[in-house]
């Protein structure tokens, strides 16, 4: 059950990112290309909700399954390294169609090119390991 | 039941679900974050011994990894028992621009210009994929997350590193869409 219940929260995952096509390249496009509301809908839906219960969360110090209390840690500031960073990502996102998620649930697509794309982002995760302490953070 | 679900999904039913999930993950104690299995499985595969970044406890992230597995079989449940096999309705503006692109109106979920076998096997096909997964790669971990660890979780949490991130997102994402994708195709 340990285990379970990670994979049964991925597999609500795979099928909401199939079915509402965020994990389609066309829909990527479309987004960037501010041509529908869909994408937008999405994740604007998804962030409002998720607002309402970190909210709701916090403010009831709410605890997990296991009793924990359920702790947000602040993201450190840095314009650089999320601007940068999340540029570079975005250059990949919009080209392959696929974040980090959806290129795995295109596996179970058997979309079997993603593979390529998969490896270049274990590459690219790699290389950034590598050249970490040379960067502005 | 299975009829209904096995249309597309509204936006609205769409991003309930993503929030259930992110909540889902939080009340296990863990945060909805996807990008870091890419760590973890650098990490699992040895990268440790070379490299400080990926020289860590890479099993306490086994349950990320779980999760990864669950999205693939979520793709393939989708794919096997829910599908329509409708094409994406995108609009029309879009489908007449990637026309114009030389990329076809879709039938499916993905462009065969990009996914097929042989636009896969030609050099500039193989490194689309491989360059726009590299990018994909070394930009979410240096921006310390995805749309699924920033725009959703982060923009949750109101935080403003991840709104940097986002537009980060957006400025790499219009660049490719505008001025590489032209290029390219």
């Amino acid at each position: 059950m340990k285990s379970l219940k990670f994979i049964l929260a991925g597999i609500l995952f795979g099928i909401v990112m199939s079915k509402s096509e965020a994990i389609s390249w066309f829909r990527i496009q479309e987004m960037f290309r501010f041509q529908s509301f869909h994408m937008y809908g999405i994740i604007g839906t998804a962030v409002l909700l998720g607002t309402v219960v970190t909210y709701l969360i916090k403010k009831y110090k709410l605890r997990d399954f296991q009793g924990n209390p359920i702790l947000f840690t602040p993201k450190e500031m840095s314009v650089p390294r999320y601007l940068v960073g999340g540029t570079i990502f975005g250059l990949g996102w919009a080209l392959t169609g696929a974040c980090p998620g959806p290129m795995f649930v295109n596996i179970g697509h058997s979309y079997w090119a993603i593979l390529v794309a998969i490896g270049g982002a274990l590459a690219g995760t790699y290389v950034y390991g590598v050249v970490r302490d040379r960067l502005p953070h | 039941m299975i009829a209904l679900l096995s249309q597309p999904w509204p936006w609205y039913v769409s991003g309930a679900v993503i929030a259930l999930v992110m909540v889902l993950l939080l009340f296990f104690g863990k945060s909805f974050g996807f990008s870091s299995n890419l760590r973890t499985i650098c990490a699992a595969c040895g990268a440790g011994r070379h490299v400080k970044f990926f020289d860590f406890d890479w099993r306490a992230q086994i349950w990320n990894l779980l999760f990864l597995v669950g999205a693939i079989l979520g793709g393939f449940i989708s794919a096997e028992f829910l599908t329509s096999n409708e094409a994406v309705q995108i609009s029309q503006a879009t489908v007449q621009d990637l026309r114009a692109l030389g990329i076809s109106a879709p039938d499916d979920l993905q462009p065969e210009e990009i996914f097929g076998l042989e636009a896969l096997l030609t050099v500039k096909g193989f490194l689309v994929l491989l360059l726009g997964g590299f990018a994909i790669g070394f930009g979410t971990r240096y921006a310390g997350g995805c749309t699924s660890g920033h725009a959703i979780s982060g923009l949750s949490n109101l935080q403003l590193p991840s709104l940097i991130a986002v537009i980060g997102f957006f400025i790499g994402g219009l660049i490719t869409t505008f001025v590489l994708l032209p290029l390219i195709f």
